[in-house]
């Protein structure tokens, strides 16, 4: 019995021991940790092909935009991060804002078409996805269809419209809106919003909202509908398509952020990182991969399935603008967070 | 000869606190712990000051979730306690035909993860959502949480009782009603309370609903602001909820009496007859195995056959398995060990220090995921076992330890204390006996337990994603990353093994539950 207990006891310890251990294993070796927003699949792709290229092991740790933007804020000089990478720019912001990026040279900053980068160099676009009106074909068309996203406020709006407020997505477009249109405009907008629109968690949710005739329509991004149209079509078969275009606050393009933490141990391994991934190979993947996300690399082109970026027409914003404090506080008083 | 009697009494009575003390102090230790939580939600509301947080409590959004969350659990409780109480009935008592089979079929949803009941009834009926979606889903996913008590206690109830109720003339209907019924109250009160407390904690379950929860909305508070006031204050009203919650349950359970008196064992009892609604009252539990098993089983076939051989990634497969597997290990011998103090004291040394301990380490099993791990996260964010697997069993432990404490103490109860007494007079020291004894007596109702705190861990999401350390990819986050992305057919074979490593674990609770009340 006093043997069984005793082996009981060190079989527990050392249990106990190995999975203490696992912690620290990751740190062991020279290895790049991203603090991913993007998708997982996208960017596990990346770290895939950048191993391949030149040796260095990468750790993703996943979460959404902000919450690892914060996250990262208060970390502070201890953040295990290295490199930060989103799908919208207001957490980029957020976190250069805080000083806590390293300026990026000037050899990673050319290789962005200047539109998707900020102009302060502190960070820069990886990637890009654009605003879309998700419309059910059965109900709406060319004359039906909203010219603007700001007519989503009108009365004849009140229920048929779909949107996913709680996520970063949204949030993001919410930003281009308070930085075209002000805070008035903006804060008018959220309140009709509350009033007119359907809450759903996740853009998908939101397009398959509209493909099972629950509303006639949603604000997401392009991405969801190609995404799906390419697998299993369960959440976009009734479902198009609407650019806004005109420079409307709809039609905004967001940019998918990438940024080196000044805090990071391995500043050389990160820069070797970001400069792969704006470079011809990372964008590479975005042409050929199943993200139908836009390549932002100067010369780079994007999957051929895709409306040319070219042609979308976008209200010119500086990224590094978005202020996604303002939204969260503007949001969160037309009670939609 | 008197005072040398008390003096003896005396004697006794200060080895027995001597004896108790060390586990006192490690049942406080642990009782400690666990208000950390809450002690950071105080701390929270009080320095973000009283404006801060008029206007963030306060507000038209946190009212809607108020009247939501109070609607689903005053729908969702009763319907689910009903339901329960007839299948077990229909289960234990009657002659249904495979009754066995069936009480079978209503347990195992538990080897489904709630998220993946979520994800297959949208994919299959995606106009089920709003209120009465949640309500669905929630019953489908917990009701073996009632069934499982209900049906135990159906099975140990003397059949004296009705015996003397149906000779002073009742009908067996009404011998059911008057009789039967009754005795369940506590079975119910305890499953309801479990299943009331998961309908406010859960998540992944009314994501796809469209039903907004206060756990729903903790987290979108999070994604946007991470543990911004905001979150921590929303959880600060869901913690009175649950205590509410609490209180409310200790009423209905009441102070009756419902212990059989006399020597030797009850009789077995004689199923009653159901006549001609035999064939009729299979639909009852054929129509719950069909939503709670049929529906996700369907859904997952549909996933893997459009997925084919690409989804069975092993590169990716194995490591989520290994670590799943070695976190719901770990954390579960951690958890049960933490909860063997408070357990043996609540057994032999009952006192109200011991009953306020074990509040102490009921309350958090109340807490959603999110509110725990949001604690910690804050608290270690500056600290060196930020991210690591420490942080994030501690968690675990805090989440699961009333599952443990639960099973724990009953199978203690069911140990003859004379025997740990004997082995003290053997000369074993204190520990030593009660380790030797009881804890060997109670060893198969501490694996029920731990098989529960497993059973958790292994499908356990938000705090696992907040805590773990970098690069841990559990069964759970992988799921939830794929579905994330739409990529059911990749996220298949995560949900299906999670399903199989549950499996075992229900079968041995569904056992141990049969085998306590015979």
């Amino acid at each position: 019995m006093k043997f069984l207990t005793a082996k009981a006891t060190t079989a527990i310890a050392a249990f106990t021991i190995a999975a203490l251990g696992w912690s620290s294993s990751a740190f062991a070796q020279v290895s790049l940790t991203i603090y991913n927003a993007q998708h997982e699949t996208l960017t596990q792709e990346w770290a895939d092909a950048f191993m391949e290229d030149t040796g260095i092991p990468v750790t993703i740790r996943n979460g959404s935009d902000l919450e690892m933007g914060n996250q990262i804020i208060q970390e502070g000089a201890n953040s295990p991060a290295d490199i930060f990478l989103t799908e919208n720019s207001p957490a980029m912001v957020l976190v250069d804002n805080a000083g806590l990026f390293e300026p990026l040279p000037q050899d990673i900053l050319e290789q962005v078409e200047p539109g998707f980068r900020p102009s302060s160099g502190h960070w820069t676009g990886i990637a890009a996805r654009s605003t879309v009106f998700a419309y059910d074909k059965n109900k709406l068309d060319e004359a039906s269809l909203p010219k603007s996203i700001m007519d989503l406020a009108d009365p004849a709006w009140k229920g048929r419209w779909a949107a996913s407020p709680a996520g970063a997505d949204f949030q993001a477009i919410v930003a281009a809106m308070l930085s075209l249109k002000g805070e008035e405009a903006t804060s008018a907008w959220l309140k009709a919003m509350k009033e007119n629109s359907s809450a759903y968690r996740g853009n998908r949710a939101a397009m398959a909202g509209v493909n099972n005739g629950e509303a006639e329509g949603a604000v997401i991004y392009h991405y969801y509908w190609y995404g799906d149209q390419a697998n299993t079509k369960e959440s976009s078969g009734n479902v198009d398509l609407h650019y806004f275009k005109n420079q409307d606050p709809g039609a905004f393009v967001s940019v998918s952020g990438g940024g080196i933490l000044a805090s990071s141990k391995h500043k050389d391994e990160a820069k070797q990182f970001l400069k792969w991934l704006a470079g011809p190979k990372g964008q590479a993947i975005l042409r050929d991969g199943t993200s139908f996300e836009y390549a932002v690399g100067v010369g780079a082109a994007s999957n051929p399935a895709l409306v040319p970026l070219a042609d979308l027409d976008p209200p010119k914003v500086d990224p590094s603008t978005l202020d996604n404090v303002k939204v969260t506080e503007l949001m969160t008083a037309a009670g939609l967070l | 000869m008197a005072t040398a009697y008390t003096e003896q009494q005396s004697g006794a009575r200060l080895r027995f606190r001597l004896r108790v003390a060390p586990v006192t102090a490690a049942a406080l230790v642990v009782a400690a712990l666990s208000l950390i939580p809450v002690l950071f939600i105080l701390y929270v509301a009080l320095s973000s000051g009283w404006d801060t947080v008029v206007q963030l409590v306060f507000r038209p959004k946190v009212g809607e979730l108020i009247v939501n969350t109070v609607v689903l659990e005053a729908l969702g409780v009763p319907i689910a306690s009903v339901l329960a109480v007839v299948i077990a009935i229909l289960t234990e008592r009657t002659n249904l035909p495979g009754a066995r089979a069936w009480s079978w079929l209503m347990v195992a949803p538990l080897a489904v993860p709630a998220f993946v009941h979520s994800y297959a009834w949208n994919s299959l009926f995606p106009q089920v959502h709003g209120l009465w979606g949640a309500v669905l889903l929630s019953i489908l996913a917990y009701l073996p949480f009632l069934y499982l008590p209900v049906a135990a206690q159906l099975r140990r109830l003397d059949p004296a009782l009705e015996d003397t109720a149906a000779s002073l003339g009742l009908s067996p209907f009404k011998v059911v009603w008057r009789v039967v019924i009754p005795q369940l109250r506590l079975a119910v009160c305890g499953g309801a309370l479990l299943f009331g407390l998961h309908m406010m904690a859960e998540y992944g379950l009314f994501v796809l609903m469209r039903f907004d929860t206060f756990a729903t909305a903790i987290v979108d508070q999070f994604q946007s602001v991470y543990n911004g006031p905001a979150a921590n204050l929303l959880g600060g009203v869901l913690v009175l909820l649950c205590l509410l919650m609490l209180g409310l349950e200790s009423l209905a359970r009441g102070r009756a009496r419902y212990a059989r008196i006399g020597s030797g064992a009850a009789r077995v009892t004689k199923p009653y007859d159901l006549g001609r609604l035999r064939i009729p009252a299979l639909l009852l539990p054929a129509l719950l195995a069909v939503f709670a098993l049929g529906v996700p089983a369907l859904t997952l076939s549909r996933w893997m056959i459009l997925g084919g051989a690409r989804i069975w990634r092993l590169d990716y497969i194995l490591p989520a398995l290994t670590q799943t597997l070695m976190l719901a290990v770990v954390g579960a011998i951690l958890t049960t060990i933490a909860a063997i103090p408070i357990a043996w004291l609540s057994v032999r040394a009952p006192s109200r220090l011991q009953a306020l301990m074990e509040a102490g380490h009921y309350y958090t099993g109340a807490l959603p995921g999110v509110i725990i791990a949001l604690a910690l996260v804050t608290i270690t964010v500056r600290m060196p076992i930020y991210q690591t697997v420490a942080t994030l069993l501690f968690a675990y432990v805090l989440m699961f330890l009333p599952r443990a404490v639960v099973g724990l103490r009953a199978s203690i109860a069911q140990s003859p204390v004379e025997l740990e007494r004997a082995a003290t007079s053997l000369g074993r020291s204190p520990f030593k006996a009660v380790a030797a004894t009881t804890m060997r007596l109670a060893a198969p109702g501490a694996a029920a337990s731990a098989a529960l705190v497993a059973l958790g861990i292994a499908n356990e999401l938000t705090g696992t994603l907040m805590l773990s350390p970098n690069g841990t990819r559990t069964l759970a986050t992988r799921f939830w990353a794929y579905t994330a992305e739409l990529d059911f057919a990749s996220a298949a074979p995560y949900a299906v093994l999670m399903v199989v490593l549950s499996a075992p674990l229900v079968v041995l609770l569904r056992t141990r539950a049969e085998r306590i009340s015979s």
